[in-house]
């Protein structure tokens, strides 16, 4: 048996496979910038993006803000607040069961107006009702900058940083092999300015960032970022200049293409507006919430940048933004493969606080026989489409657009996902419940998102983000 | 359009639990997704919210489109060689295409029948949707058999297939083996007086009483049927009509031989839409032809009179037979086919060999592609598993070598 494994062994040294990726050859030396370019991937062109040049405007202030645990995978709530409290911004309102260092602040002063609570008592989120505090409302932890760790864990801002393995927020006390940012998003519709959080944060503020980060990690703080990218070399920084379509800007393609995480080593990921209010709160002190949501989508009237804090309900933001219409909509907090599906109402904005998509529900339409359409207005990665020959713009909703099935097509997969993982086999083995297989095929690299590229062109409709994240989950059960 | 829709609404109370009908809920369900795409929307969270608009029903219905040109010129190669064999000199249009359509039309219905119905069955059983492998199958069946095999037979052998070969391992995905193809092998090796020979590739009878009969023991063989009782070095395929077949009757297909294989023409038509789409695996289909080629010059290198087959040429191997259509149609079935993109070249190369090499060296079997295509379809999974296994030893190199860096 050995020894055919060892011939097809030979032939796989990727002779027949067309090269995806072109990698620079990363040596031990010091490289001050790199480049990376990305083949493989979707690149969709749905309707709704932010126009060249838009304003940003500020939205209206909202009656209510919300800290949302569930955004922070891995982190089990409790509460450090009751209904009532005063809080400051950046007081911790709930902190991590495991690591109790670890917390999630409220990102303005109010006053604590719930606690809500769903099945099992599970916390969904804490509602914070702007008002202004007295002098006895729980303040943020004062923590020097010399003890990064703890600054990081005290201001909420480790919980918006994911560590590879299991892409859970990070254990604080981990060794950190490197820190990967990454500076642009190639997720349908997302647009620059949201994600650079342009006129909130410096240069300054990511210098002080890098540098905080660089005295967590033993080895190095790669900043991830495509052509469009504003700032120049950022000090303390390994510059990395990416090309390439979706999921070209996720971390575990970065990483996977840049310096892959092994069994044992543990890499922290953030995005840039974390690496933005990390260096302002260690620069300046200040616990910065605000962000940039960019209002896209086929449905979004007008797509706008608007200015908002971080947890704000959703209502103020799409004011102006919703279109008058009988038909279901869907409003996605995020972008529409990662992103979470929120009420238009009573809705509240979604970690990563970067984007609002809107299409359609398309749970009222009859579409009569839609798998013989010949309609130009389907969008699809299959060349059985006529309009996969278009370079137009689509409308897409969220229908499945056919049954789920067991997996026929093969190869569909790999084809969106430039990483050297065989996706379909670590699917099974995470359906299988095979420990070893996983670790093999390598499930310390990869987070559900991932696989969101493949969950969009499967044939057999898999859920396979949801399959991920549980395989991620009953991983760290049995081995922790 | 609308009436239709609220006619479906009207109904549905029936099969929905507790309903006189709910027997027949995947029949139902079945209809309905075949006429509205579902309305099942993506899950508010922790999944895409968008989904690209092909389905497996959209990507069957397309090799079934591929196969349409081969099913046609099969209707008229299967009232060609019947008028052939009577003598005839002068062939109507239209009465060779009827003559072909009544002989098909029985046997596509059968297969269709026997193994939608088994399916239905099943899918009510597993409470499941009902899936759509079976619609490609049920045409290909009639396709690769002999035009006038007894129906009895046929719904035997799909039966046969559609249960032991498919449903008992889980349904469309999970079978290990082409479906199509074990009927096929369970028709050649349970009745192999109807299904070889030199009696059975030209339709002798009367379908629904249309055309004339010709004789009873009415002898027309394949070329491969020719070439398998042949001895001596000189080689010559001979037409029913006592013509040499040249390799460019035999790339046109006006040759015996099965119902629907026989045109290497209409599977090239075939084979350019399911690239052209990318429906089928264009490694696989390529590294088929390649082996066959490879083995075909192998064979005719060393040609020698004990095996007559191996004095075809190379091309002639892959134009004759079923070869062609195997390449095209079966092989590039994606459950059945090696799944990894290495493991397709090696999958497909493999049975271009096997398939010649059957066909030349063992006169038992005039045709090889079949079995070729049954064997690889037993390793796809071996071949997979060693590509896999590469992957796992290449993370575990880069493992190894760091700690030893360090």
């Amino acid at each position: 048996m050995c020894w055919i494994v060892q011939i097809f062994g030979l032939l796989d040294l990727r002779i027949f496979d067309k090269k995806c990726l072109t990698l620079p050859i990363i040596s031990q030396l010091h490289i001050q910038s790199m480049n990376l370019r990305i083949r493989k991937g979707l690149q969709l062109n749905i309707k709704g993006a932010i126009p060249a040049g838009a304003r940003i405007c500020d939205a209206p202030a909202a009656g209510v803000y919300a800290v949302i645990p569930d955004d922070f995978t891995g982190f089990v709530p409790k509460v450090a607040v009751k209904e009532g409290d005063e809080v400051a911004a950046g007081a911790a309102v709930l902190f991590d069961k495991a690591h109790p260092a670890v917390k999630l602040v409220s990102p303005v002063d109010g006053r604590v107006k719930a606690v809500v609570r769903g099945e099992r008592r599970k916390i969904l989120r804490v509602e914070i009702e702007p008002c202004a505090i007295s002098a006895t409302a729980a303040r943020p932890a004062q923590v020097s900058a010399s003890d990064p760790r703890t600054l990081l864990a005290s201001s909420g801002l480790m919980a918006m940083m994911r560590q590879r393995p299991y892409d859970i927020v990070p254990n604080p006390e981990s060794t950190v092999r490197d820190i990967f940012v990454t500076a642009f998003d190639t997720a349908p519709l997302a647009a620059k300015e949201a994600t650079e959080g342009l006129s909130i944060f410096t240069a300054d503020d990511f210098e002080a960032g890098a540098a905080l980060l660089g005295k967590i990690t033993e080895g190095k703080v790669y900043l991830c970022h495509d052509s469009s990218w504003s700032f120049g070399a950022v000090k303390g920084t390994e510059d990395v200049s990416v090309e390439g379509p979706f999921p070209a800007s996720n971390a575990g393609v970065l990483i996977a293409n840049i310096a892959p995480v092994n069994k044992g080593e543990t890499v922290w990921t953030l995005d840039l507006a974390t690496l933005g209010r990390i260096g302002r709160l260690a620069r300046t002190g200040e616990h910065c919430f605000d962000t940039i949501v960019a209002v896209t989508g086929p449905e979004a009237v007008e797509p706008a940048l608007v200015k908002t804090i971080i947890g704000s309900a959703v209502a103020p933001i799409l004011k102006g933004h919703m279109p008058d219409t009988e038909r279901h909509l869907r409003v996605i907090s995020g972008n529409v493969f990662t992103g979470v599906a929120v009420n238009p109402a009573d809705g509240f904005l979604h970690a990563p606080y970067r984007q609002i998509t809107i299409i359609d529900e398309g749970d009222d339409v009859n579409e009569f026989m839609g798998w013989a359409s010949l309609s130009p207005a389907k969008m699809s990665e299959s060349r059985t489409f006529p309009g996969h020959f278009f370079r137009r713009l689509f409308s897409p909703d969220a229908r499945l657009n056919g049954g789920r099935r067991a997996m026929i097509m093969s190869g569909q997969y790999e084809a969106v996902t430039p990483m050297d993982i065989l996706p379909e086999y670590l699917v099974k083995a995470i359906l299988a419940h095979n420990i070893e297989d996983m670790e093999k095929l390598g499930i310390y690299e990869v987070a559900p998102e991932d696989f969101a590229a493949a969950e969009y062109a499967d044939t057999s409709k898999l859920p396979l983000q949801k399959i991920v994240r549980e395989g991620l989950d009953y991983l760290r059960k049995e081995l922790e | 359009m609308a009436s239709l829709r609220n006619y479906l609404d009207k109904i549905r109370p029936n099969f929905e639990p507790g309903g006189k009908l709910h027997a027949l809920h995947s029949v139902y369900d079945g209809f309905e997704t075949f006429l509205y795409t579902p309305r099942t929307t993506s899950a508010p969270a922790g999944a895409v919210h968008i989904h690209d608009s092909i389905d497996s029903k959209r990507t069957m219905i397309i090799v079934v489109l591929a196969l349409l040109p081969c099913f046609l010129f099969g209707m008229y190669n299967t009232g060609y060689q019947h008028w052939l064999a009577l003598g005839a000199t002068s062939f109507p249009f239209w009465e060779l295409m009827i003559y072909g359509f009544l002989t098909i039309l029985p046997r596509v219905a059968v297969a269709y029948i026997v193994g939608l119905g088994i399916e239905f069955t099943f899918a009510q059983i597993k409470h499941e949707e009902i899936q759509e492998g079976f619609l490609v199958t049920g045409i290909i069946v009639p396709m690769i058999c002999p035009a006038e095999v007894p129906l009895w037979m046929l719904a035997v052998a799909v039966a046969f297939a559609v249960i032991f070969a498919k449903e008992v391992f889980g349904g469309t995905g999970y079978n290990v083996l082409n479906i199509a193809l074990v009927t096929r092998a369970f028709l050649f090796f349970a009745y192999p007086a109807q299904m070889s020979g030199d009696k059975v590739y030209v339709a002798t009878g009367t379908p629904f009483g249309y055309g004339t009969a010709l004789p009873d023991g009415f002898t027309g063989a394949t070329p491969l049927g020719q070439i398998a009782t042949q001895s001596g070095p000189s080689l010559e395929l001979l037409g029913l009509d006592g013509k040499i077949i040249d390799t460019w009757q035999a790339f046109l297909g006006l040759i015996p031989g099965s119902f629907g294989e026989t045109s290497t023409l209409c599977i090239l038509i075939g084979a350019i839409l399911l690239l052209a789409t990318g429906i089928a695996s264009w490694r696989v289909m390529l590294s088929v032809f390649a082996g066959g080629l490879f083995m075909g010059w192998i064979a005719n290198t060393f040609a020698s009179p004990v095996y007559p087959a191996s004095y075809l040429n190379p091309l002639d191997q892959l134009l004759l037979g079923g070869f062609a259509f195997a390449a095209v149609f079966m092989a590039t079935d994606p459950v059945t086919a090696a799944r990894t993109t290495t493991g397709k070249y090696i999958y497909g190369f493999l049975i271009g060999v096997i398939a010649v090499i059957i066909r030349t060296y063992n006169n038992g079997y005039p045709e090889g592609a079949m079995l070729a295509v049954l064997l690889m379809n037993c390793f796809a999974p071996l071949i997979d598993y060693c590509v896999v296994q590469a992957n796992m030893r290449r993370r575990q190199a880069r493992l190894t070598s760091k700690t030893a860096r360090q």
